[in-house]
């Protein structure tokens, strides 16, 4: 009996320890700007499987590099929360600018840059200290934050000037300004660093920058049938790490390009929820996600298929998404 | 008589409409262009009009073509099946229905048999339709290809039955033309074929409701349903329902001691 009762704690032991570990992978965060809320899915069930109340207006959205904290622009109230991967608890509170939008840590999770959109100042915050080192001026309005993979440049954009700023992260200051087009939104760097890609939203395009020599390579345009040009507005930007596609999200299109990273040609358009904004890629890389503010919900993209799988609704006005690097 | 008389029967009956089938060929690609034509033009017009929201059986936002898809198939079956029973009317002018109806298996069955016939030739050009479609971009999974199979023959019986009724009901071919239209046009536009219910249902109450109960609409869910592997068990009943109805009034109607059929001297 007493051996039956072993048998019996010890299997319940490794379910417990199976499931939680089942529980705990690729985790989707997604930032609801009206509702002041974050939603939880489960990517594997494309499910929301929790909401949990934050900041006032939270829209840019990061997990630490390590996975265990998840960090969020609480833009109304001039604040990035740090809150607990697993439990979502509220651990501290870190300083921003007014009107913080997005951010980007260093890979080292040592220093957190934030993009605060009313101030015109990029916050450089010490991650052990929780103080801000530094506020490096850049154009009016800022919003993308790229960085390459040794964290030592950091392209921000400013909306309203139409800029990439590119700042050395060794003395914090801008060493070249680049002309874009019309409201930048976002600044990613590919996979090798090698390039910098720039979405404009009222120009309708995205800048392909040298990082070398800081020179436009190329200026990739979109044209969709039977959606009028207005509508095509670019602003989420994401590499896949093969180097084969990025994803464009284009707004009030409510389409994500599909663009061969290499050749820059688009492949195809993917028809995905209303204002289509932010997107992120799972570790793996065979689903994408994408936020779509006015219709709230998001979509699920089949990387491999390049085929929307399930759009899923979650708070209104979806704006940023993080999703568990493990 | 044995079943194998009847067999016999029914295998002569498809025969001769697969022949007709074979020997119309213009027919054929009429049935295809039709169905294209509104998938290449009408919805090509109309892709950034209308937003579709989800509804089931999809799972996220569809383009405008997609969502059409199933509408024109019901709109091939709905095409076919009166064009069968108007074959009908025209053997009835031309005498040769005489020769089907001195047969001794009852008339029921001989009824049942030439729909049958009319909904394998329609399934023909679903299929094909189908594969052209894949060009727009509208490839259901794979197994829907499967699944659809049983509710294109339910549709096509309760649709083909309608036709058989309606033909029975007719005395000269120069009158169906007019019943396809004052039939055919209103039941496929006020249906869910070409505008998801909900959208009718904002622009008219009233309409919505006619749009709800047309059996048209019936066979369109089913179709939308089954082509991505899924059972829906409201519009299926009614699809039963409605083949039901039909049937038993097209078999009426072509009874000699109580239809139309009698009167009319066919």
């Amino acid at each position: 009996m007493n051996f039956l009762l072993k048998i019996n704690i010890i299997l319940i032991a490794l379910c417990f320890s199976v499931f939680s570990k089942v529980s705990h992978a690729n985790k989707a965060f997604i930032t609801n700007e009206k509702d002041n809320t974050v939603s939880v899915l489960d990517v594997k069930k494309m499910k929301v499987i929790d909401t949990v109340k934050v900041g006032q207006r939270p829209r840019g959205i990061i997990i630490s590099n390590d996975g265990k904290l998840v960090l969020i622009c609480a833009s109304d109230d001039d604040r990035v929360e740090v809150r607990d991967v697993e439990t979502m608890k509220l651990k501290y509170i870190l300083p921003s600018g007014p009107d913080p939008e997005l951010m980007v840590l260093s890979p080292d999770d040592s220093v957190l840059y934030i993009a605060n959109e009313d101030d015109a100042m990029v916050t450089v915050v010490d991650m052990a200290d929780k103080m801000i080192i530094d506020d490096i001026p850049v154009g009016v309005e800022p919003e993308g934050m790229g960085l390459t993979n040794n964290g030592k440049v950091l392209v921000n954009t400013s909306e309203t000037t139409n800029m990439a700023h590119f700042i050395s992260t060794d003395n914090l200051e801008i060493f070249e300004n680049v002309l874009v087009d019309q409201r930048p939104r976002v600044a990613m760097f590919t996979p090798d660093d090698s390039e910098v890609w720039v979405s404009a939203e009222i120009g309708g395009t995205v800048k392909v920058i040298n990082p070398e020599d800081r020179k436009v390579s190329h200026t990739i345009s979109f044209e969709i049938p039977g959606v009028n040009e207005e509508s095509i507005q670019p602003v989420g930007v994401r590499h896949t790490k093969d180097g084969k596609f990025t994803f464009v999200a284009l707004g009030p299109a409510n389409r994500v390009a599909v663009i061969d990273q290499k050749t820059k040609e688009i492949i195809k358009y993917l028809l995905v929820g209303q204002r289509v904004w932010q997107m992120h890629l799972t570790p793996d890389e065979k689903t994408l996600i994408s936020t779509n503010g006015v219709s709230n919900d998001v979509s699920f993209i089949d990387v491999e298929k390049l085929k929307v799988t399930k759009s899923v609704k979650v708070g209104r006005f979806p704006w940023g998404v993080a999703i568990t690097p493990n | 008589m044995n079943i194998l008389f009847f067999i016999r029967c029914f295998n002569g009956i498809v025969l001769r409409e697969a022949l007709r089938f074979i020997h119309q060929r213009e027919r054929f690609f009429s049935a295809l262009v039709r169905p294209l034509v509104w998938l290449g033009i009408f919805a090509a017009g109309f892709r950034s009009v209308l937003g579709v929201a989800i509804i089931p059986p999809y799972e996220t936002y569809i383009t405008y073509e997609v969502y059409i898809a199933p509408g024109l198939i019901a709109m091939i079956q709905l095409f076919n099946g009166m064009q069968s029973s108007l074959s009908m009317v025209y053997d009835r002018e031309m005498g040769s229905m005489k020769t089907m109806l001195v047969s001794p298996v009852p008339r029921w069955f001989l009824i049942l048999s030439k729909l049958l016939a009319g909904v394998l030739v329609s399934i023909l050009q679903v299929y094909a339709f189908l594969l052209i479609a894949s060009f727009w971009n509208i490839v259901p999974p794979i197994s829907g290809y499967v699944t659809l199979l049983p509710a294109l023959l339910f549709s096509g019986l309760m649709l083909g039955a309608l036709g058989m009724f309606l033909s029975s009901a007719i005395k000269q071919l120069e009158n169906f033309a007019g019943v396809m239209n004052f039939v055919i046009f209103p039941m496929f536009f006020a249906s869910s074929a070409l505008y998801p219910l909900w959208k009718i249902e904002e622009t008219s109450e009233w309409l919505y409701y006619v749009c709800l109960y047309n059996p048209f609409t019936y066979a369109v869910e089913i179709l939308r349903f089954s082509l991505y592997s899924e059972f829906n068990i409201e519009y299926s009943l009614g699809v039963i329902i409605f083949s039901i109805i039909f049937l038993t009034l097209a078999i009426l109607g072509y009874d000699p001691s109580r239809g139309s059929i009698q009167k009319k001297g066919g």
